[in-house]
């Protein structure tokens, strides 16, 4: 039977924006799995964690709680389910601040009622890829596997907002696993020390301080490249961007030959379950993952 | 007693020893040259059959002398725990096979060395006498407590639960000591986060109705003599009126000083009655009540209030404190909470290097002042200035790195303990030390206890004044058996701490009783009957062993010869390696039990390039870690006949000049680290040995030897790799400077 | 300056402290740091704050209103929330950061030529306008908040990355048109201004 959850799919993965590979990829995996999204009807954005300045604190908690009172009405009883990191970050935040302060919850539902809305707080908020680990399981996971991803060996880069400050249940902030046990359940190879696993790509200030941002960018896949990977895998729309379009820019600055696919873990699990490129969502890499199309390819 | 030592010899096979060695031939060696009576071979000897065997010699064959020549004396001593006989042990196992490796080629030199072992053995037990009690014992389950403070009262009551009766002779009007000018204490127990109740009263009250505990207000301690088991303590009252009682052992609670404040001027201390010492902060608050604490220069509520922590402390400045007084962080924000109790508005700002605040619930206490508004300030306060009705206080920010001034109404000053220890007995100028034991003896009044031991009224001090006697292995124990120091007259610490000091020390001094109506010694030989006599004949008054006893267990009597007090002393032997004459002795462990081993060891001919090192090892430390290293499978050279000690400390020179005269290339001692953060068990007896050691110089000048013949060593317990190398290194030295020629 | 920093320096007076407790979001906190600096060496960041987490803590303690609110280093924050998981006294050092930052742009007094300061006013204005964010939009704004001709200046510099966006269909030039947006604006935009009504009034009481 399928599982079903609130999908809370955020701005980056509508279409024909910047991660709008990320949610094709996640769709086709979910289909393999038996997974029905059910998308939440009218979201907005979450704010993330940029919006600081210019929402204060209540307006952003309204933002998500909006978006929480929406799953509420329509998908009753559902889990919330997002793929963006910052979006998860900023909704299940919202969700513990209101649960710990009362004061902040009834001024969040005065907000709410302009819009004739109510938050409750009565969902989970959860991260793709804690439904697959706890829904799932690595075991169960690895049975829909058709074309292991044999010979290729692969650098987990998790990075910041799906590992801090919440994590992953039974994930340690310094060393997570899961990326690298998805590897491994798909038929590659982790990249066992992996220094800059968890080291930030900037985030949104790849944009404002480029040069500060292209630097720690520079280190995460030097350190790839050093552990012998010959592609990263992430679950973060703005780790998987910053890591894989200023690659040319970084070459040209510091004189590297940086050529690295940078791709979603739902891609790799779609080109494992036997989905076609397309579904896999591979012609939305910038920097082509060859390996991966050639195996979907077969 | 037997009056005719009849010596059996067992031979264990197991363990691989069967197989390494030749065992007859063993037994032939004891039987010939170790001339044992009885001589016997077993296949498992510490299982129950073995055992037997050799209880049943002892029992129905008049063995009375045995030797056991299996494992190391570290292992199976439980099985091998015969009573009424003399025991010695020949290392087969860790000091032989173990370290030897199993190859045809080292098949030779291994069974000498196993030769060599049992020779030795059966050499020692000869000379070995069966340990029996002094007959000084006596059981006295009375305690003394010096001192009346949260310590001193907290041994009382614990010794009364445990069915002990106390004395608590304090020096002021009433019981308490310091936490009685306390509002309030630090808290003890979960959630940890508000002052509570010093406990005082409720102390008082127990003890008050406590029939098994004594107490003697405005008193002192003006003669203490004796030993544990036999203590005996003149009490004076303020008014000159003494009583004498018996006690079997003492605690020591007598706390500390406050640091003089007037020390530092910088801070405006007694310039202005606005500075003032956490004690004076204590006092002002109780008179305040519940109500605002006002100040003194004109009493205006207090509206800030600036702790400066570390004053007068950790610091190498003249005549400071060098030491954390380990109580007065916690004791500043207690302070800071209940200002802010009396009023909430009154702001307070701790000023601090390191916040330490020890124990279970230090951490929660500081949060708790961080949650409550007492401001931390990460700063080294510079001066205190007094201006126009308020104090600025000038500080260096040391995150900001940046020099501020703030504007207070009043300054406290943490400025810390000093231990009322006594008098400092290592002084020699002053009159501290019984010269004249005929003279009549006189009352110190800076003395705590006023000890009539020959070394001193008082507790010797480790450092700093405390009267600690060894951080790591033995708290509470002091260089005087059976007189326990509890809380920060030990070390520096909160009551918290001298509470748990107390009853620890309390549970020590109960053992120190116990084992004193027995005969047996306390740590570190526990249980151990042998006690040092001498040959009073042959005693020229020297007095070596009277000074050097690290713990002051010899007297002088009338006739100044040395008085022995078999309750105080440890057994490390300390005596018997001072004496120049050689007359001091244990039943089980003397000048003859050493020095025949090292003559019983086989000498090879010069020309037969098979040097001999003596190692003389301490059984504390050095002994274990050569055990370890053969349990580790490392290898040192089959040249070295290595013999246990019972401290270095307790090594006589003779032992070294008859080994260098008998042929021995090599002798190396090794025993405890000296210096002031010793691990001598003995406190000095590695100290002792080292100086005694640095004079062999002459007698290997005599000898015409090379000074690399003789070294000594410091070990720690850990150091198994390092004892294997010095070993070995000691018969490279000898292959470079050539074989002893002393061999005859 | 603005009329709201002069009430609030009139307000708290010498104890800046007692402001940020009340005005900045999770600023009740900031009393509870320990000053081990843990955050400072976590910061990814670290070596580009004027003032590291740290430091920060300390002037505020220390009253140093102006150094702190005026600073450019809580821009500096990327929002990877190393410090917040290992800070022993476990401070949310990151929202606190993110606090001062916006409590300081409320006032006007953050730094004037701040890129991140500018570009996070950017981000909230574009999703605050439609419920979603235009990314095309986001994009350009950003380049151009220099003005024109540095904004062109950066377009060139970041044309192949745009380029290549659009080519994997993952940016859509049709976006300036219009784009992606909430259904209910009217409700979506009551809610805001009702929060952000809220907020206000709490700072001003």
């Amino acid at each position: 039977m399928a599982k079903e959850y609130s999908f809370y799919p955020g701005c980056s993965s509508q279409d024909k924006a910047s991660s709008s590979n990320y949610l094709r990829s996640v769709e086709a995996m979910c289909e393999e799995l038996d997974i029905t999204l059910n998308h939440i009807p009218d979201w907005n954005c979450c704010g993330a964690s940029i919006g600081y300045a210019g929402g204060g604190e209540l307006p952003r908690l309204a933002l998500s709680a909006r978006n929480l009172a929406l799953s509420e009405e329509h998908n009753k009883g559902q889990d919330v389910v997002a793929t963006c990191a910052a979006c998860w970050l900023a909704t299940k935040e919202t969700q513990e601040r209101l649960e710990h302060d009362s004061d902040l919850m009834a001024e969040t539902n005065v907000a709410l009622k302009e819009a004739g809305l109510e938050f409750k707080n009565e969902n989970k908020v959860r991260h793709m890829v804690e439904v697959l680990i706890e829904d799932f399981g690595y075991e169960e996971l690895g049975k829909h596997v058709k074309k292991p991803l044999e010979g290729m060996k692969i650098a987990g880069y998790v990075g910041c907002q799906t590992n801090r400050p919440f994590g992953i249940d039974g994930e340690s902030f310094e060393n997570p696993k899961y990326l690298d046990k998805f590897i491994e359940t798909m038929g590659a190879e982790p990249v066992e020390k992996y220094d800059k696993k968890v080291q930030c790509c900037g985030g949104a200030l790849a944009f404002s301080e480029p040069e500060k941002s292209q630097a720690m960018i520079k280190d995460i896949i030097e350190s790839a490249y050093d552990g012998g990977a010959e592609m990263i895998v992430t679950p973060c729309p703005v780790c998987q961007m910053n890591v894989e379009v200023y690659q040319d820019q970084i070459n040209a600055q510091y004189g590297t030959k940086f050529k690295m696919p940078v791709v979603y873990y739902s891609t790799l699990m779609a080109v494992a379950y036997g989905r076609n490129a397309k579904d896999a969502a591979l012609d939305g890499q910038v920097i082509r993952a060859k390996r991966l199309e050639e195996i979907a390819a077969k | 007693m037997a009056d005719e030592k009849k010596i059996g010899c067992y031979i264990c096979k197991g363990c691989g020893l069967g197989e390494r060695l030749d065992t007859d031939e063993l037994e032939t060696i004891a039987t010939r040259e170790g001339k044992a009576n009885v001589v016997k071979q077993h296949d498992f000897l510490c299982n129950a059959d073995g055992v037997k065997m050799i209880q049943d010699d002892i029992d129905n064959d008049g063995v009375n002398h045995i030797v056991i020549g299996a494992c190391s004396r570290r292992s199976k001593a439980e099985a091998f725990n015969f009573q009424n006989v003399a025991i010695s042990r020949a290392n087969l196992r860790e000091g032989v096979i173990w370290i030897r490796p199993d190859e045809p080629d080292a098949q030779e030199t291994t069974q000498e060395m196993a030769a060599d072992y049992i020779r030795m053995a059966c050499a020692e037990t000869k000379f070995q006498n069966i340990p029996a009690a002094s007959g000084q014992q006596g059981l006295n389950k009375k305690l003394l407590v010096v001192g009346g403070g949260i310590a001193g009262m907290t041994s009382a009551i614990e010794a009364s639960k445990a069915g002990y009766p106390a004395t608590i002779v304090e020096k002021t009007g009433k019981l308490g000591g310091a936490m009685a000018d306390m509002v309030a204490r630090i808290p003890n127990r979960s959630p940890y986060a508000d002052p509570m109740d010093t406990g005082v009263a409720a102390m008082i009250a127990a003890i008050e109705a406590d029939s098994n505990i004594t107490v003697h207000l405005n008193s002192t301690v003006t003669k203490t003599s004796g030993a544990p088991g036999r203590f005996s303590a003149d009490i004076t009252t303020e008014s000159g009126a003494t009583t004498t009682d018996n006690f079997g052992a003492i605690v020591q609670a007598s706390g500390f000083t406050d640091y003089d404040a007037n020390q530092l001027p910088e801070f405006a201390y007694g310039k202005t009655p606005d500075v003032v010492t956490q004690r004076e902060l204590e006092a002002m608050i109780k008179e305040a009540g519940d109500g605002p604490v006002k100040r003194k220069s004109d009493g205006k509520v207090i509206a800030s209030a600036l702790f400066v922590q570390c004053a007068g402390q950790r610091s190498d400045k003249e005549g400071h404190l060098s030491y954390c007084s380990g109580f007065c962080c916690s004791a500043s924000i207690k302070e800071a909470m209940l200002l802010k109790d009396r009023n909430a508005d009154c702001d307070t700002i701790i000023c601090f290097d390191d916040l330490r605040t020890p124990g279970a619930g230090g951490e929660d206490f500081y949060r708790s002042g961080q949650k409550k508004g007492v401001t931390f300030t990460k700063s080294k306060v510079s001066e205190v200035v007094p201006a126009n009705g308020s104090l600025t206080v000038k500080m260096h920010d040391l995150i900001l790195n940046d020099d501020v001034e703030a504007s207070v109404d009043l300054v406290v000053l943490a400025t810390g303990l000093i231990a009322n220890s006594g008098v400092d007995i290592d002084d020699k100028s002053a009159e501290n030390v019984a010269q004249d034991p005929t003279q009549e003896y006189k009352v110190n009044v800076d003395s705590i206890l006023n000890l009539t031991y020959r070394q001193g009224r008082d507790l010797p001090k480790l450092t700093e004044n405390f009267a600690d006697s060894h951080f790591i292995c033995f708290p509470y124990e002091t260089r005087r058996t059976g007189i326990y120091a509890a809380g920060p007259v030990r070390r520096p610490m909160d009551a918290a701490q001298a509470i748990e000091d107390a009853t620890g020390a309390t549970m020590k001094a109960i053992q120190s009783l116990e084992h004193a109506a027995t005969g047996e010694a306390v740590l570190p030989r526990p249980g151990d009957l042998s006690f040092p006599t001498f040959r009073k004949e042959g005693c020229t008054q020297c007095k070596r062993c009277t000074v050097e006893c690290p713990f002051g267990a010899i007297d002088e009597d009338e006739q100044r010869y040395p008085q022995y007090n078999e309750s105080r002393c440890r057994r490390c032997g300390t005596c018997m390696g001072a004496c120049p004459v050689r007359i001091i002795s244990f039943e089980n462990y003397s000048v003859e039990t050493v020095g025949q081993q090292i003559k019983a060891a086989d000498m090879p001919e010069e020309f037969d390039e098979k040097p001999r090192i003596l190692v003389l090892a301490c059984e504390n430390d050095a002994y274990p870690a050569l055990d370890m290293a053969a349990m580790n499978g490392m290898q040192y050279s089959a040249f070295a006949r290595v013999v246990p000690v019972r401290c270095l400390g307790s090594v006589n020179t003779i032992w070294v000049s008859d080994a260098l005269n008998g042929g021995y290339d090599g002798i190396i001692l090794m025993g405890c680290r000296q210096d002031e953060n010793y691990q001598c068990h003995f406190v000095k007896g590695s100290e002792m040995a080292h100086t005694r050691m640095s004079k062999i110089a002459d007698t290997l000048q005599t000898l015409s030897l090379e000074e690399e013949r003789v070294a000594t060593y410091e070990i720690a317990i850990t150091d198994s790799a390092r004892t294997v190398q010095i070993i070995n290194e000691m018969e490279e030295t000898i292959q470079k400077i050539g074989m002893s020629p002393f061999k005859f | 300056m603005s009329d709201l920093n002069t009430a609030m320096v009139e307000k708290y007076r010498s104890n800046f402290l007692k402001e940020v407790e009340a005005n900045v979001e999770e600023g009740d906190w900031v009393k509870m740091c320990m000053q081990c600096g843990v955050c400072s060496g976590s910061c990814p960041l670290g070596n580009a704050w004027e003032h590291p987490p740290q430091e920060i803590f300390m002037m505020i303690r220390a009253g140093k209103r102006d150094e702190v609110l005026s600073s450019s280093s809580m821009w500096m924050c990327t929002s990877c929330y190393n410090c917040i998981v290992r800070c022993p006294r476990e401070l949310p050092i990151t929202h606190i950061m993110h606090g001062l930052a916006h409590y300081a742009k409320r006032l006007g007094l953050s730094p004037k030529e701040q890129p991140t300061a500018k570009f996070a006013q950017l981000f909230w204005d574009n999703l605050s306008k439609d419920g979603r964010v235009n990314e095309l939009k986001l994009g350009l704004a950003l380049y151009f908040m220099n003005g024109f001709g540095e904004g062109i200046k950066t377009s060139l510099k970041m044309k192949d990355i745009g380029l290549g966006m659009v080519k994997t269909k993952r940016m859509n030039v049709m976006e300036i048109l219009g784009g992606h947006s909430v259904k209910d604006k009217s409700g979506f935009h009551a809610m805001l201004k009702k929060a952000a009504e809220i907020e206000e009034a709490k700072i001003q009481k």
